[in-house]
């Protein structure tokens, strides 16, 4: 119950996890109503399951637990008052983030260049089971997509603020709640490839 | 006047002094002049749809025209008006004091929700005049007429989306700042009621707001690329639309009222001298609305088609959270037996939302029932529910605090013989305004609708008496309020003898609210 000291480790943090629930909870809407159209539509979304590339999403899968990693040990690094080595890591992270962007980019490509997007005839004719996965997969790629990004600018804004001195070994918060935050964008993904690419 | 917050030196001498301050105090001032301002102009409009009212048939509005009015009215009152009201206007501004702290726990992230709240305010405005025209969906804005609709839906729904942004950050600054910045001694059953009914709103804020942000966004999605989720004709379900709009809706409803009783729970002791009734059961009812809240929603779609086992649950459900919004009138009117009333403005306010906000909730209780809502459902009868709960309920409470708060806010003292008539005037204006509404929908006026058969002409006129007076009655009240912020009597530190924390800093508070921290021994209403 500090008043007096403006600055409050524990504060941050509460404030963080709370802003961490709203996210899940906002991905949650989206599981939701992946959950009842599976439950309409069992068969038809593993007929249009079975069209994504497994491989490309295990890659990401990977890069995006690698990414996970290298942030984890950026704080380590930082508490240990090793900022070279904290920055290298976010670095790291930040560059893992691009190439799943990459990757996702390239296949989302690939299934518009085949027809397989919102409105286009060759996925109007099939069924309405199909349709609905691939609205799915688009909005929620999509929406995770753009957390993706929004957790890469977290951290290259707290990289700025590691150069400058706002954050050190002992002023670390920033970087444990933007790190807390890329862990939540992990943890979704390792939900989402399963939905998506997997499960039979 | 000693000095203040107001008079203290700031870092800028402009309009930054204002929209760039992280203090609690002037956010909390920002959000009170934009709130009221909103409130005017949607009054307003709801003024002009009475008057349509007048005459059956086309007069000087259309159809498309009324369409539009209750859409803006309902959009600006639920999103602008009393979603943030309580909390981002009277929340933000008391709850440091209350607490005894000097800010809250984030006080640049609660600037920014402001700014969040305007963006959002200026796309709702903005989505009036540009595009294809106001959006006529209803504040619902069900698929799949939202969806299929030619006007500006979009732009509106990314401001609701804006607003909701607003709304989660205030919750999460609240939550974190009652855990965290508390006074020494003040443990949690030493807070005042009005800090645990923000503590249960803002879980609530946090916890239902999500859903409804990802709801419109799929709207949003659904106008652009034509996704399919919600259109039947590629399987999806619209159903599905009003399932997730009201799992926040419905939760939304407690946003409101919950501050409005932690209002009431604060002024009652004051003004009665003695300590409230059943703390401890005040502030558990309010979490118990919070949870039992959650699980609801169904009752707002009892005639979508959803199976019978389901309603049935629903509507007993919705009856069991009746339950601790009962023990709260009970408590209160108890805590006034027996007391030795001071009848001020503060307390005749509170009077006046308990004798609406019980109409209000008894009338939930025909809609919960589910024979019974299959009658009034989509009828006046709704619309006279929810003026009564959220208007004569959320509404008259938030003026309680204002007048309560008032001294401590603004240093001065209202004209109390203005502000008690204002108080009459609008209790009588609502009664006549919105009574005749359920007898209307009792016997068959459906809500959203322009025109009505000859049988309903009376009522109908009865009803739009009614909003002049009402109007009249607001009127007096904010011309009262704005003139006494120069003019007023200069107002002593604890003009009520409350025993909170905030009445033991002065009026209004140094900017660092106060000289030294408080440090609290006994519990908040020891009389
Ligand atoms: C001076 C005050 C007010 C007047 C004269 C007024 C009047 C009206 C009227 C005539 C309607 C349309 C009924 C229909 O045809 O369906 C309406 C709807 C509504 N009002 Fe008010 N009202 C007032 C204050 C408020 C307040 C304070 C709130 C909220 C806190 C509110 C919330 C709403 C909502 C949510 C709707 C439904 C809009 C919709 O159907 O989408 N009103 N009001």
């Amino acid at each position: 119950m500090s008043t007096e000291n403006h600055f409050d480790y524990t504060g941050s943090k509460i404030g963080m996890w709370l802003f961490l629930f709203t996210e899940i909870i906002l991905f949650g809407g989206l599981f939701l109503v992946y959950a009842v159209y599976r439950y309409t539509y069992p068969h038809e979304f593993h007929e249009a399951g079975e069209h994504l590339q497994v491989s490309l999403g295990f890659a990401n899968t990977l890069i995006l637990l690698t990414s996970s990693l290298t942030a984890a040990l950026a704080v380590s690094s930082l508490q240990r008052d090793r900022k070279y080595a904290s920055l290298w890591y976010i670095s790291g992270t930040v560059a893992l983030a691009a190439v799943f962007l990459i990757n996702k980019f390239l296949e989302w490509s690939s299934h518009i260049s085949a027809g397989m997007y919102p409105g286009a005839p060759a996925l109007l004719a099939k069924g309405h089971g199909e349709n609905l996965f691939y609205g799915l997969y688009y909005v929620m790629t999509g929406l995770h997509g753009v957390h993706v990004l929004g957790g890469a600018g977290a951290l290259s804004l707290v990289y700025v603020w590691i150069l400058q001195g706002k954050v050190d070994k002992d002023r670390y918060v920033a970087l444990e709640n933007a790190v807390l935050f890329w862990h939540l964008v992990d943890l979704v993904w390792i939900y989402l490839f399963p939905l998506f690419y997997l499960l039979i | 006047m000693e000095s203040n917050f107001y008079t203290e030196p700031t870092k800028y001498n402009d309009l930054r002094k204002w929209v760039c301050s992280t203090d609690h105090k002037r956010i909390g001032l920002l959000y009170m002049a934009s709130i009221f301002i909103f409130f005017l102009v949607a009054m307003m409009i709801g003024v002009v749809m009475k008057l349509k009212m007048l005459s059956a048939g086309t007069t000087f509005i259309s159809a498309r025209t009324y369409n539009s009015l209750f859409t803006v009215h309902g959009v600006i009152m639920i999103f602008l008006f009393i979603i943030p009201g309580i909390p981002a206007a009277l929340g933000n501004f008391i709850l440091p004091l209350q607490l005894g702290a000097k800010d809250v726990a984030f006080p640049r992230l609660n600037l920014y929700s402001w700014y969040f709240y305007i963006a959002g305010a200026v796309c709702a405005l903005t989505s009036l005049f540009t595009g294809g025209g106001a959006p006529d969906t209803g504040w619902t804005f069900y698929v799949p007429y939202s969806v299929t609709t030619g006007t500006n839906v979009s732009l509106a729904v990314f401001g609701a989306f804006l607003l909701g942004m607003s709304s989660t950050l205030t919750g999460l600054n609240f939550l974190t700042t009652i855990h965290r910045m508390r006074a020494p001694g003040m443990g949690w059953f030493r807070m005042p009621l009005f800090i645990w009914s923000l503590y249960a709103t803002g879980w609530v804020q946090l916890l239902a707001t999500p859903i409804i942000a990802i709801t419109l966004v799929l709207v949003i999605l659904e106008r652009l690329f034509n996704v399919g989720i919600f259109d039947p004709s590629r399987g999806g379900d619209p159903i599905l639309f009003e399932h997730m709009f009201w799992i926040y809706s419905h939760p939304a409803v407690y946003i409101m009222i919950l501050p409005a009783m932690g209002i009431v729970s604060e002024i009652i002791p004051v003004f009665a001298r003695r300590t409230i009734f059943g703390y401890k059961a005040i502030a558990f009812s309010s979490l118990a609305i919070a949870l039992v809240g959650y699980l609801v929603w169904g009752h707002h779609m009892f005639t979508s088609g959803m199976s019978d086992t389901a309603r049935v649950i629903f509507s007993l459900l919705t009856f069991i959270v009746a339950v601790p919004s009962g023990v709260k009138v009970f408590n209160w009117v108890a805590s006034l037996y027996k007391g030795s009333s001071v009848i001020s403005a503060p307390l005749i306010f509170v009077m006046a939302f308990i004798f609406l906000f019980s109409i209000g909730g008894l009338t939930g209780l025909f809609q919960g029932a589910l024979n019974i809502d299959m009658h009034i459902h989509g009828t006046y009868f709704i619309v006279a529910h929810f003026h009564y709960v959220m208007f004569g309920g959320t509404g008259f409470a938030f003026f309680a605090g204002l007048h309560y708060w008032y001294p401590k806010i603004f240093g001065r003292m209202y004209n109390e013989k203005i502000a008690r008539y204002a108080c009459g005037l609008m209790l009588i204006g609502f009664n006549v305004l919105y009574f005749p509404m359920f007898i209307l929908g009792w016997q068959g006026m459906p809500r959203r609708y322009y025109d009505y058969p000859a049988q309903f002409q009376a009522l109908q006129r009865l009803s739009s008496v009614g909003s002049w007076i009402l109007v009249a009655g607001i009127l007096l009240m904010f011309h009262n309020l704005v003139k006494s912020i120069r003019k007023g009597t200069p107002a002593s530190s604890n003009p009520w003898g409350g025993k909170t924390l905030e009445w033991q800093t002065t009026s209004p508070p140094p900017t660092e609210n106060f000289v030294e921290i408080p440090v609290v021994t006994s519990g908040p209403y020891n009389y």
